[in-house]
């Protein structure tokens, strides 16, 4: 296999707060390939955009990477001086917010602000960045846009200003695309329009895809892998399909169970019982150990590592030097 | 577009109107004009001419519409201690208080905006926290002891600056300006910088406060993840987006600030319309009085009108709510 697009090892994000340092995220590994989309899921706070931020290096004081390596395409980027960093941003790593009605600066057209973007990053004309603009707009989905160009953010309609969103984030072929939550904040008919327009331009320029999400249906439409979150860790990963259908993470079946089917049948939803801790009261152990139906004496004092398991990779003392035959 | 200016311009008569009745009502409350104009020993017959030459046996009504047909000539009739017409008196002050006005507030801005724009973006530098100590004592002193205090400091006791008067002046056609002239410009530091300096902390505590408040935005956060340069996203998109209100209340200072000359005026004793307002009160001469209260309200109308208007140049989503809406 090739070097991925995108390697994340042992990532360690802090707060300083006025109780003392929050670890918001704790160990995070993944990798992403060229034209890969990897699903990020996990409930709110358990550092699924903060993971986003800090591969982009947008994590602002008092956050701060406390540890780990943030690789792209091989070149070392989580401890890059702050100017070199920002040429990355917008060239080589595209991001898209969670909501378009407050991504777009009001008082600039949507063309200035894609040409801005552009010519910040590529070395073009005021004509060419226009025209490439367009073309930009076009390729997003959005009818006739020679006129459009000279449009207010205010005047596009949520979805649309999504695309615009969008085309602002690959204008300049970025290597990895980081979305957070792009969907949240529009129409259920608009989401999947614009997941699949995410999906067609990850794969027509080979993109790198990193989709933040808390939408499960989401993911198993887009992704390639997905990476479950908890409390700051990674609790599974995997390809996709293997993930939803066999799960091996007690969470992760939890979350799974949570989803609703078109099937029909009458059972009830599966509920975890509690709620995800808060930063600064993890447990010791497993931080899921409090709510996990199958923690033993182990998961309440060892904290457990990642460990393959077929194309999985799981951090669960269930699956720690037991056959795989014999694990649930 | 057309028609919110127009609406605006209707409205902005209405106000006037309103003041119109107030200036008039103020010869009516306040005295017997004819008393003001006559002596002790005049006869009860000599004070009937002076009533009728000067039209005040008319009914109220036709007099008030007298009064406000002339005064939008601008004609306010004539002043009992000076025995000349106002607007006269008016026209040859007002140069005066206008270059103060407007050199206090050009101050109160650029300083204004400067220092609140440091204040923002390096927040917690020794300087940022000095402006906002400043800030406080610009906000919580009256301008008369400010006055007061520069002339001690810069006339008496360092006698760099003049303490009183405009200096020496150019006349330009019925305009007279000390801008042309060192004396002139000398003589307009301190009392600008007297007029200008509430302004000039106001609009520094507001510019800090909305900057700080729009680098907050997601529109910034996404310019950033856009990569855009540190002095593109400040200047380019923060800055823009902070200036739409400091426009307002510069444009509502700027009438107050004319309002406030009144007290600077008097300190530096500067020959303009405030100086000239107060000697009116002084000798209850209530048509220059009247016509300042006009003059200053139809100055602030002006503004508000422009501002409202600048407002639409600057931000596009008022542009298309003004034009829906018309």
């Amino acid at each position: 296999m090739t070097e991925p697009v995108l390697s994340v090892r042992n990532l360690k994000v802090e707060f300083a707060s006025r109780r003392g340092t929050l670890r918001a995220i704790d160990g995070v590994s993944f990798d992403i390939a060229k034209g890969e989309v990897l699903g990020v899921v996990g409930e709110s706070g358990a550092g699924k955009s903060v993971t986003g931020l800090a591969v982009i290096g947008l994590i602002d004081p008092p956050g701060r990477i406390a540890g780990g390596e943030i690789h792209l395409a091989g070149l070392r980027i989580d401890n890059l001086p702050p100017e070199e960093m920002r040429r990355i941003r917008g060239k080589r790593i595209g991001m898209i917010f969670q909501d378009p009605l407050t991504s777009l600066n009001p008082l600039y057209r949507v063309g200035d602000q894609i040409v801005e973007t552009i010519r910040t990053h590529l070395n073009l004309s005021e004509a060419a960045a226009r025209r490439r603009a367009i073309d930009l707009l076009a390729e997003v989905g959005i009818p006739a846009p020679e006129k459009r160009i000279d449009g207010y953010p205010h005047e596009f309609s949520g979805g649309m200003r999504q695309r615009v969103v969008i085309a602002l984030a690959i204008c300049a072929e970025p290597e990895l695309i980081i979305a957070d939550e792009p969907t949240t904040a529009l129409d259920v008919s608009v989401q999947a329009q614009i997941i699949s327009l995410i999906k067609r331009l990850g794969r027509d320029h080979g993109t790198a895809v990193m989709l933040v999400t808390h939408d499960m249906g989401v993911i198993a439409e887009t992704s390639d892998r997905v990476a479950v979150m908890y409390a700051g860790r990674v609790a599974e990963i995997g390809p996709v399909q293997d993930v939803v259908k066999n799960p091996l993470h007690p969470y992760a079946k939890g979350l799974m169970g949570a989803i609703p089917t078109l099937a029909g049948d009458d059972k009830r939803l599966v509920q975890i019982p509690g709620s995800m801790p808060r930063l600064s009261a993890i447990p010791r152990g497993c931080s899921f150990n409090p709510r996990c139906a199958f923690a033993f004496d182990r998961c309440r004092v060892e904290r457990p590592e990642p460990l393959p398991r077929g194309a999985q990779s799981v951090a669960c003392h269930l699956y720690d030097n037991v056959p795989a035959e014999s694990a649930a | 577009m057309l028609a919110f200016t127009l609406r605006r311009a209707v409205q902005a008569i209405g106000v006037m109107f309103a003041v119109g009745i107030i200036a008039f009502s103020m010869f009516r409350f306040a005295g017997d004009p004819v008393n003001q104009i006559v002596s002790i020993d005049t006869s009860a017959a000599e004070r009937e001419i002076v009533r009728k030459s000067l039209g005040l046996d008319d009914p109220v009504p036709v007099q008030f519409a007298r009064y406000f047909a002339d005064a939008a000539q601008f004609k306010f009739g004539v002043s009992y201690q000076f025995r000349q017409p106002v607007s006269a008196l008016l026209s040859e002050r007002m140069p005066a208080t206008l270059e103060l006005a407007i050199c206090a507030t050009v101050f109160a801005m650029v300083f204004g905006i400067l220092m609140g724009v440091y204040s923002a973006l390096k927040r917690d530098t020794v300087l940022a926290k000095l402006f906002q100590a400043v800030s406080l004592i610009g906000i919580s002193l009256p301008t008369f002891l400010i006055g007061i205090l520069l002339i001690y400091l810069f006339a008496v006791t360092l006698g760099w600056l003049p303490s009183f008067g405009r200096g020496e002046v150019v006349k330009l056609g019925w305009w007279t300006t000390g801008l042309l002239t060192l004396s002139g410009l000398k003589a307009l530091i301190m009392p600008s910088i007297t007029l200008g300096l509430f302004q000039m902390t106001l609009i520094m505590r507001l510019v800090r406060a909305e900057m700080l408040e729009v680098l907050r935005t997601d529109y910034i956060r996404f310019a950033r993840a856009r990569g855009l340069t540190t002095r593109a996203i400040h200047f380019g998109h923060a800055l823009k987006n902070t200036l739409i209100p400091v426009i307002t209340v510069a444009g509502l200072q700027f009438g107050s600030v004319i309002a406030f000359s009144i007290i600077t005026e008097t300190v530096f004793q500067w020959p303009g319309m405030g100086l000239l307002f107060v000697q009116a009160v002084q000798n209850v001469d209530i048509p220059i009085m009247a016509a300042y209260l006009l003059m200053v309200s139809l100055i602030f109308v002006t503004i508000n009108l422009v501002v409202d208007i600048l407002y639409t140049v600057v931000d596009p989503r008022l542009r298309s709510t003004v034009g829906r809406a018309a």
